[in-house]
């Protein structure tokens, strides 16, 4: 695969990293806003070849780690009730709500299944007349406009089977939350370069100028990484606070414009729990008025399960950039993906999931092993 | 809380000691089996180290290789194992649930050194399935038989009432015969020996994803389920001390090498930038977001050797069918003992772990 082998090129990476040493002067903390960016960071060892000056915290953009409880309690209900397909993307499918998760509830004999767009649940609810298919709506700016077009595409068809159970939520508010508080560390972004091919970066200039950090736009392959930290690094030495783009491949300043048309015609930016962090407000979208018939809340009259979230676990201040997963006293040892404790161990997003996969335990690989040979 | 308990985190009590101190929503999966039992990870071998070790327990099964080895009451040694078959779609490119019932046997006895003597098939039929199907998989299963050079001797059918099962399900049982002097298990492993690989990762499991048709995608991959006589015949020709063999089959490459890693309790080092995987499968996996070192195969193996006689096993695996493809991909080391290093494609190193829940929908 010439397309990703090219941006995992060993000797490509290796002189960017090379800049980077060149450049960096003085400590600096970044953070990684996705999680897919974690993930590939921890896989191939990203950070472990980094100078020292520079620590990556991890953010809060991994959708299925901030989903609130009272949603996947709703989704079990909705998805425990008889006549009900209940369609998902598959890591949703091991996130426990308040008892059980999605497996669980199929296990009993529930209708679960994973899809891998919200356009094959609307194929399955024209396939199914008599039955109610409900689609897990979840997730960042990227997957926006595909669940936005199920309930354009369900409407259009006259579909009446076909309902969205609501959990979107936004990155620059987040970023909002984060950069405000006062137990901030991070000096410096790297965007996810995902959410940015849907919404371009024109709403972070302002983010940038108010909190005073810069922000880059950064890809998901190795190459990628190095050019988004590379870029952040020198707008931080030259005490600069502007917003780059290191994925102009993906990405451009105004984004995906008709993504943002079905997504502006169909949501609505309303307040938004997530999980482990709490209520940020303007951080999600619901379906607007025009919508409300797809709204699974509404038709399956769910909006009484609203569970209390349990005092909160370290996951909160890990999706905040404040802790690292090993910072946590049940890291691989109680919590395990098998045995998730919290939501960041569920997801293969989730920092603590990363961490876990690719074997950051105390007695494994140090953190940074940079120049430390393949033991032969 | 309660003390913390050093092993696994199974324990219910020291989780739900955690629930209120740490984190909020502990889920066991303890009283219920769940598609994740099924995946070949650690969910399988939590399952079976629980359920089935303890009731069953004697030397041969603690082995916890892909065959038992029996020594015969008369002399010689014996090599029995089983295996239980469900796919869906029945018929994929590159083979159909007969083929691989056959394979799947037939390798378990190669990968300890056997000769694969006699099968015995096992077949539960869903009412209604068009005899034509038992046709189509019994033909299969004989060329697959007469491939490895064994017969099919004893069987059993039930049938199952319509709705509950999915179509066909087949269990093979065979046995073998070790040949005196050969000892191949995953103890046996040595700091030094050499990993080698006959070929690409994940062919299996994303043709059988592709051809079950659910997942809007479309991908030019071939199964690659074999019975792997040939190949396995191959390397003993070489008069190599084989010190591992393995199919990396449910749970992938990565759950094969933790395998071993754990039984030999040496390390495993792996180098990302020798793992051979077909441009489709890498494309498929990348969009569908698996890592192919976990995506099942049904027609590879691992060996592991003295480094002495690396280049003459792959000598020989490359002049067969099989293992035309076959490469060095790593080394077994003495530490960390019990895990599996791989050295990543831009020279850092991480753990590759077991799988840890259910991959994929379920594929064999």
């Amino acid at each position: 695969m010439k397309y990703v082998t090219e941006y995992r090129d060993a000797d490509k990476v290796g002189r960017v990293l090379d800049d980077i040493r060149a450049t960096v002067t003085k400590p600096w903390v970044l953070m990684e806003i996705c999680g897919g960016q974690t993930h590939a960071i921890v896989r191939h060892g990203i950070d472990q070849l980094l100078p020292s000056e520079i620590e990556l915290v991890h953010g809060p953009g991994c959708p299925v780690c901030v989903t609130p409880l009272e949603l996947i309690d709703k989704a079990l209900a909705i998805a425990s009730m008889p006549n009900v397909i209940f369609t998902s993307y598959g890591d949703m499918l091991r996130v426990p709500g308040s008892g059980q998760d999605l497996f669980s509830v199929r296990a009993q004999g529930a209708d679960v299944r994973t899809v891998y767009s919200p356009l094959d649940a609307v194929k399955i609810a024209q396939q199914n007349p008599d039955k109610q298919v409900v689609f897990f709506a979840i997730g960042f700016e990227t997957t926006a406009p595909a669940n936005a077009m199920s309930v354009v595409q369900a409407k259009a068809l006259g579909l009446t089977n076909y309902s969205i159970l609501v959990s979107h939520v936004r990155v620059p508010p987040a970023m909002h939350a984060i950069l405000g508080s006062p137990q901030n560390r991070v000096q410096g972004f790297l965007a996810a370069g995902h959410v940015c091919a849907v919404m371009g970066y024109w709403e972070y200039p302002p983010i940038a100028e108010r909190y005073r950090v810069p922000i880059v736009v950064t890809g998901f392959e190795p190459l990628d990484i190095v050019l988004g930290i590379r870029d952040t690094v020198r707008l931080l030495e030259a005490g600069d606070v502007k917003v780059g783009n290191a994925y102009a491949r993906a990405v451009t300043f105004e984004g995906n414009r008709p993504g943002q048309a079905v997504i502006d015609k169909v949501f609505a930016s309303c307040d938004r729990k997530w999980r482990g962090v709490g209520m940020i407000p303007q951080s999600g979208w619901c379906l607007r008025p025009e919508f409300a018939d797809f709204d699974a809340e509404n038709r399956f009259q769910v909006a009484h399960i609203q569970p209390e979230e349990s005092p909160l676990c370290i996951a909160g201040q890990i999706l905040q950039g404040l802790k690292r997963p090993v910072d946590c006293p049940a890291f691989g040892t109680e919590c395990t993906p098998e045995h998730p404790l919290g939501a960041t161990m569920v997801s293969s997003e989730g920092a603590c999931a990363a961490y876990y996969q690719y074997g950051r335990f105390a007695d494994a690989v140090p953190e940074h092993a940079a120049g430390d040979p393949a033991a032969s | 809380m309660v003390d913390k308990q050093p092993t696994d985190g199974v324990e219910p009590a020291a989780a739900a000691g955690m629930q209120g101190a740490v984190c909020p929503v502990p889920l066991q999966h303890e009283d219920q089996v769940v598609l994740g039992h099924g995946s070949g990870g650690k969910l399988t071998q939590k399952l079976i180290a629980r359920y089935f070790y303890p009731p069953f327990e004697n030397p041969y099964l603690l082995q916890g290789d892909d065959s038992a080895v029996m020594d015969w009451p008369q002399g010689g040694r014996l090599a029995f194992s089983t295996d239980s078959h469900i796919v869906s779609p029945l018929f994929f490119p590159g083979g159909d649930i007969g083929r691989l019932a056959v394979a799947g046997t037939v390798n378990d006895l190669l990968m300890v050194g056997a000769q694969p003597l006699w099968l015995t098939a096992g077949f539960l039929l869903e009412e209604g399935l068009p005899l034509s199907v038992v046709e189509r998989v019994a033909a299969s299963m004989r060329a697959a038989a007469d491939e490895s050079g064994i017969q099919i001797v004893a069987g059993d059918t039930k049938v199952i009432q319509r709705g509950k099962a999915d179509g066909l399900f087949v269990n093979t049982s065979g046995v073998g015969i070790v040949p005196e002097g050969r000892e191949i298990n995953g103890r046996r492993a040595q700091v030094g020996d050499a990993v080698l690989l006959s070929g690409t990762l994940g062919d299996h499991g994303i043709a059988v994803l592709a051809a079950r048709g659910e997942l809007d995608f479309e991908a030019q991959v071939v199964s690659d389920v074999a019975p792997l006589t040939k190949l396995v015949e191959a390397m003993h020709a070489v008069g190599a001390d084989l010190h591992v063999l393995r199919d990396p089959t449910r749970g992938g490459l990565a759950t094969t090498l933790n395998e071993i890693a754990h039984q030999s309790n040496f390390g495993i080092e792996i180098d990302e930038i020798t793992l051979p995987v077909n441009p489709a499968v890498e494309a498929a996996c990348e969009m569908l977001g698996f890592d192919p070192l976990y995506v099942a195969n049904e027609g590879k193996l691992v060996a592991i050797a003295p480094e002495a006689q690396a280049e003459a096993l792959l000598n020989a695996m490359r002049s067969t069918e099989l293992g035309k493809a076959a490469c060095r991909i790593g080394r077994v080391t003495s530490k960390p003992a019990g895990r599996v290093l791989m050295r990543t494609g831009i020279g850092a190193r991480r753990v590759v772990d077991v799988l840890s829940g259910e991959l994929l929908p379920r594929i064999c």
